[in-house]
C-alpha cells in the first residue's frame, strides 16, 4: 500500500498543529462556534448528540496492521474502547473529548493516518471496491489513481468551500463494487482493445433527500487528464451550484437543472483551459503511485489444498463461513477473507480495541499485514492461503468475527442513527438487532441468500437504504420515530433506487413487516432468483399486498 | 490600526496606508427571499445586484476609488480617463462573475485593484473567481479579499490568486499572517503554485 514520504509525512504534521491552534482559539472563545464549525468538519469532527464523533480517513479502504493497532490504541485510550466502521470506509471514535482531539491525531499522523475532509463541503475520501489489486474480475487496479485523487483533493484551495460535500469512487472491475453511481463523481477504469487506460466518468450521482443515480459524461476519458477534468467538473459545480438551500445544493440538482448535455458543454468549455496544464498526469507519476500497489510476495501454490478441502467436508460451519466470507482471488491457492461486524446484538460496523489488535495479529500472520475496510462495514483480509483458511476462522471464530454472514439479510449496512447522531430522525441500530433476531436461524439466513438491507435514521442516507435490497429510513412524524420500507434498491453495475412501498411503520412492527417481504419472495421465487431478482420479475404488488394486507385504510391515512 | 495585509513576494505585511476609498450602492428596498420561513442568505451565481436608479445615484468622490461592478459596467465610458489615471479599481460579490468584468475591460490589467468581497466565508465562489481573474483573465494587479475574511482561510485564499486580505475588523491581522505558511509543500498545482508537488520536487 501506499507509504508516506517525507512531504506527505509534512503535510499531515503542519495539519496537526493547524487544527491544534484551531481547537485552541475555539475553546478560548477566540473563534465562534460557527466559525469552527467548517474547520472541524473538515478535520471529520462533529459534535454529536453525547459527545464529538471524529471521522478518521482510510483512503480507499486500505490500512495496514500498524494503523490497526493505532485505532486500537485510540479507542482505549480516548474512547470507551470500541471503533465504528463507516459506510464510506472510515473509522469513527464516537466519544472523544474535544480538546484531545489534536492529540488523537498526532498519533494518527505517527502511522501515516489523518481525519483530513472526512467531513464538510469538500472533496471527500475517496473509496473504492474492498478486492481492489485481488479480484479475478479486475481489469485496473483502481488504487494508485485512486491515491494521486487523494493528493490532488487534499487541501485543493479552490474547492475548500464548494457548496455541498462531494464523494469520489472509483472502481477497475468488471462488476462495480464501489457504487460508483451514487457518488457525485464515479471513475470506472478499463482498458480499450489497444490496452490504453481509460475513464468512463459518472457525475451527479448521490443519496440523501433527492436519491439520482450518476449520469455518464465522459465514456472515455484519457487517464492522463483524470485531475484536469475533475478541475474543470468541480469548478463549474462550485460557481453554479446552489449555494441558498442545502436540499438543492449538490451537483446532481444542477446537474439535472441544467441537463446532462449542458452540463457536460460547460464542463468541456471550462476543461479546454485546463486540459494538458500542469495537473496532467505523467506516467513518470503514475509509476511512482503504482509501485506501491505491487502484488506482494505470493508464493507459487497449487489452486486446491488438500487439509482445506478436508476440513471443508467434515465441519458444516466451517464449511458455511467459507460459502459466505471467503471470496475468489486472482492468484491461485489464495482466497480473500471478510471478518463480519455483523453480529447479533452489536451495532453493524462496530469493533472493540481487543478484536482490533487481533485482527492486525491475523494481518500480520496471514494476510501480509494488509487489510481493508469496506463500505459495507466489514474487514477483508485480501491474500489468505487456502491452507491457513481454517486456523484463521478458529481464531476469528473465538473472536465473534467470523459470523457468516457477509451478503446475507444479517448482514445490515447500517448508520449509527439516533443513538449516536445528531442529525437523525430515528434510531437505526435497534431496528438492525431486532432484523438479526428475526432472522438469526443461519440455514434460514443461507436459504434465502443473496440480500441486502440497508438502514438509515434519517434523509442523510449514511446507510445507503436507497440502493439496499430493503431499504429503511427513519422518519420523524410528531417526535415519535418511524420507519419508510422500499425495495427494489441495488448497487452494482445495474444499480436501481428503491421504491417505496406505503405508509410507514412503528419501530416494533419493521421485523414483522421484513418477514412478510421475504415470505412473498420465498413463495415466489424461482430456484436461480435472488430476492432483488424476484422483486424485479413480479414487482412490488404483491410486496405491498401482503405488508398491507390487515391494515386499516383509516390507519395507513392518519401515518401517511 | 489597519486590518489590510499585503503579500509581497514570498513575504507578508500589515500595510498601515491605504488610499483606495470603497464606493457603496445607496441603499435599496431589498426583497427578502424566505424559503421554509427562513431567509436565504445567498445569491445564485450571476443574479443582478444592482438598479439602474442605484446606479445613476452612486457618488463617485474624486481619488483612488473601487467602484461596485455594476456601476462601472454601467459608467465606465465616462471614467475613462480617470481609469488611464489608474483611479478606478473594481469590487465584485461572491455571486457576481468575473466575466462580465472581462468583457467590458479587455485589459484588466490596467485596473490596478479588484476586490471581492465575501459576504460568508463558507461562500467558496470566491476561490473560484480569484483563479478565473488569474489565469483566465490575466490579471496582474491587486487582488483583495474583504468581508467575512478569516485567518482560517487565508492559505486558500492565497493560492487561489488573492494577494491582499482586509481581514475582519474584530479580529487581529497580526495574529492571521501567521496561517498564510500553515503548508509549506501543497500537493496540487493551483493558480499560485501552479505546478504539482511532483512536478516541483523528485519524490519517493
Amino acid at each position: 500500500m501506499y507509504k508516506y514520504d517525507a512531504f506527505d509525512q509534512q503535510l499531515v504534521r503542519e495539519r496537526v498543529a493547524q487544527f491544534r491552534d484551531q481547537t485552541r482559539r475555539f475553546l478560548a472563545g477566540e473563534l465562534s462556534g460557527d466559525e469552527f464549525k467548517p474547520l472541524r468538519l473538515q478535520n471529520g469532527l462533529y459534535i454529536q448528540r453525547y459527545a464529538p464523533m471524529l471521522r478518521v480517513a482510510v483512503p480507499y479502504g486500505m490500512l495496514n496492521s500498524t494503523q490497526i493497532r493505532k485505532l486500537a490504541h485510540i479507542a482505549r485510550t480516548y474512547d470507551k474502547g470500541y471503533a465504528h466502521v463507516s459506510t464510506r470506509q472510515n473509522f469513527q471514535f464516537n466519544w472523544p473529548e474535544l480538546a484531545r482531539v489534536p492529540d488523537i491525531l498526532e498519533e494518527l499522523a505517527e502511522v501515516e493516518m489523518h481525519a483530513i475532509q472526512t467531513s464538510g463541503n469538500c472533496i471527500r475520501n475517496v473509496t473504492t471496491d474492498q478486492f481492489a489489486g485481488i479480484a479475478p474480475d479486475e481489469v485496473v487496479d483502481p488504487r494508485p489513481l485512486a491515491e494521486i485523487i487523494r493528493q490532488w483533493s487534499t487541501f485543493h484551495p479552490e474547492f475548500a468551500l464548494l457548496p455541498r460535500k462531494f464523494k469520489f469512487a472509483v472502481s477497475g472491475s468488471s462488476n462495480d463494487r464501489a457504487v460508483v453511481q451514487m457518488h457525485d463523481i464515479g471513475l470506472e477504469f478499463y482498458r480499450d482493445a489497444a490496452g490504453a487506460l481509460l475513464i468512463k466518468v459518472w457525475v451527479g450521482g448521490g443519496l440523501g433527500r433527492t436519491p439520482i443515480l450518476g449520469e455518464v459524461i465522459e465514456e472515455a476519458l484519457p487517464w492522463q487528464h483524470l485531475l484536469t477534468y475533475c478541475d474543470a467538473i468541480i469548478r463549474v459545480y462550485n460557481r453554479w451550484g446552489r449555494r441558498d438551500n442545502i436540499y438543492k445544493a449538490r451537483i446532481k440538482i444542477l446537474v439535472k437543472a441544467l441537463g446532462l448535455a449542458e452540463f457536460k458543454r460547460q464542463v468541456e468549455a471550462e476543461w479546454a483551459f485546463h486540459k494538458d496544464g500542469p495537473n496532467t498526469i505523467t506516467q513518470a507519476e503514475f509509476d511512482r503511485v503504482a509501485q506501491f500497489f505491487t502484488a506482494p510476495a505470493y508464493e507459487t501454490l497449487p489452486a486446491s489444498d488438500a487439509g482445506f478441502d478436508a476440513k471443508l467436508a467434515e465441519d458444516k460451519a466451517f464449511a458455511n463461513w467459507v460459502k459466505r466470507n471467503v471470496h475468489a482471488h486472482k492468484v491461485a491457492g489464495y482466497r480473500a477473507v471478510t471478518l463480519s461486524l455483523k453480529t447479533t446484538g452489536i451495532a453493524p460496523g462496530d469493533i472493540t480495541d481487543k478484536q482490533l489488535d487481533l485482527v492486525a495479529d491475523l494481518a500480520d500472520q496471514y494476510s501480509f499485514g494488509e487489510l481493508r475496510n469496506s463500505h459495507e462495514q466489514n474487514i477483508i483480509l485480501a491474500d489468505v492461503k487456502l491452507g491457513d483458511l481454517y486456523a484463521l476462522w478458529q481464531t476469528a471464530k473465538a473472536a465473534g468475527l467470523a459470523t457468516p454472514n457477509i451478503g446475507l439479510i444479517t448482514d445490515i449496512i447500517c448508520c449509527p442513527g439516533g443513538d449516536f447522531c445528531d442529525l437523525a430522525n430515528a434510531k437505526s441500530i435497534p431496528i438492525a438487532e431486532a432484523v438479526q433476531r428475526q432472522f438469526d436461524d443461519l440455514d434460514y439466513q443461507h436459504d434465502i441468500g443473496e440480500l441486502e438491507l440497508n438502514i438509515s435514521g434519517c434523509m442523510n442516507s449514511c446507510g445507503h437504504h436507497h440502493v439496499g435490497h430493503i431499504g429503511i429510513l427513519g422518519v420523524d412524524k410528531g417526535d415519535s420515530e418511524w420507519y419508510q420500507v422500499s425495495i427494489g434498491g441495488k448497487q452494482g453495475n445495474d444499480a436501481s433506487l428503491g421504491d417505496v412501498i406505503g405508509p410507514s411503520f412503528a419501530a416494533h412492527e419493521v421485523a414483522g413487516v421484513v418477514q412478510r417481504l421475504i415470505d412473498v419472495y420465498v413463495d415466489n421465487r424461482t430456484p436461480e432468483e435472488r430476492f432483488i431478482d424476484t422483486v424485479r420479475r413480479i414487482g412490488a404488488a404483491p410486496f405491498k399486498d401482503r405488508v398491507y394486507a390487515d391494515r386499516q385504510p383509516g390507519k395507513q391515512k392518519v401515518e401517511a | 490600526m489597519s486590518n489590510l495585509i499585503k503579500l509581497q513576494g514570498a513575504d507578508a505585511h500589515i500595510v498601515s496606508a491605504d488610499s483606495w476609498q470603497l464606493v457603496r450602492l445607496p441603499a435599496a428596498q431589498e426583497e427578502v427571499k424566505k424559503q421554509a420561513g427562513k431567509v436565504v442568505l445567498f445569491k445564485l451565481t450571476g443574479v443582478a445586484s444592482a438598479s439602474a436608479e442605484q446606479i445613476a445615484a452612486t457618488e463617485l468622490p474624486a481619488g483612488q476609488i473601487v467602484l461596485p461592478l455594476p456601476v462601472f459596467l454601467a459608467r465606465r465610458e465616462d471614467l475613462a480617463a480617470r481609469i488611464a489615471a489608474g483611479e478606478i479599481g473594481v469590487w465584485l460579490e461572491s455571486h457576481e462573475l468575473v466575466e462580465d468584468l472581462a468583457a467590458a475591460q479587455a485589459d484588466l490589467s490596467a485596473l490596478p485593484l479588484i476586490v471581492i468581497h465575501i459576504e460568508r466565508f463558507a461562500d467558496g465562489r470566491a476561490y473560484s473567481s480569484a483563479a478565473l481573474l488569474r489565469s483566465r483573465f490575466g490579471f496582474k494587479g491587486e487582488l483583495r479579499a474583504i468581508g467575512d475574511v478569516l485567518r482560517d482561510q487565508l492559505f486558500f485564499l492565497k493560492r487561489c490568486g488573492f494577494d491582499a486580505f482586509e481581514i475582519r475588523a474584530d479580529r487581529s491581522a497580526a495574529d492571521a499572517l501567521a496561517s498564510l505558511k500553515d503548508f509549506s509543500e501543497p500537493y496540487q498545482g493551483a493558480t499560485v503554485i501552479d505546478q504539482p508537488l511532483w512536478r516541483r520536487h523528485a519524490r519517493g
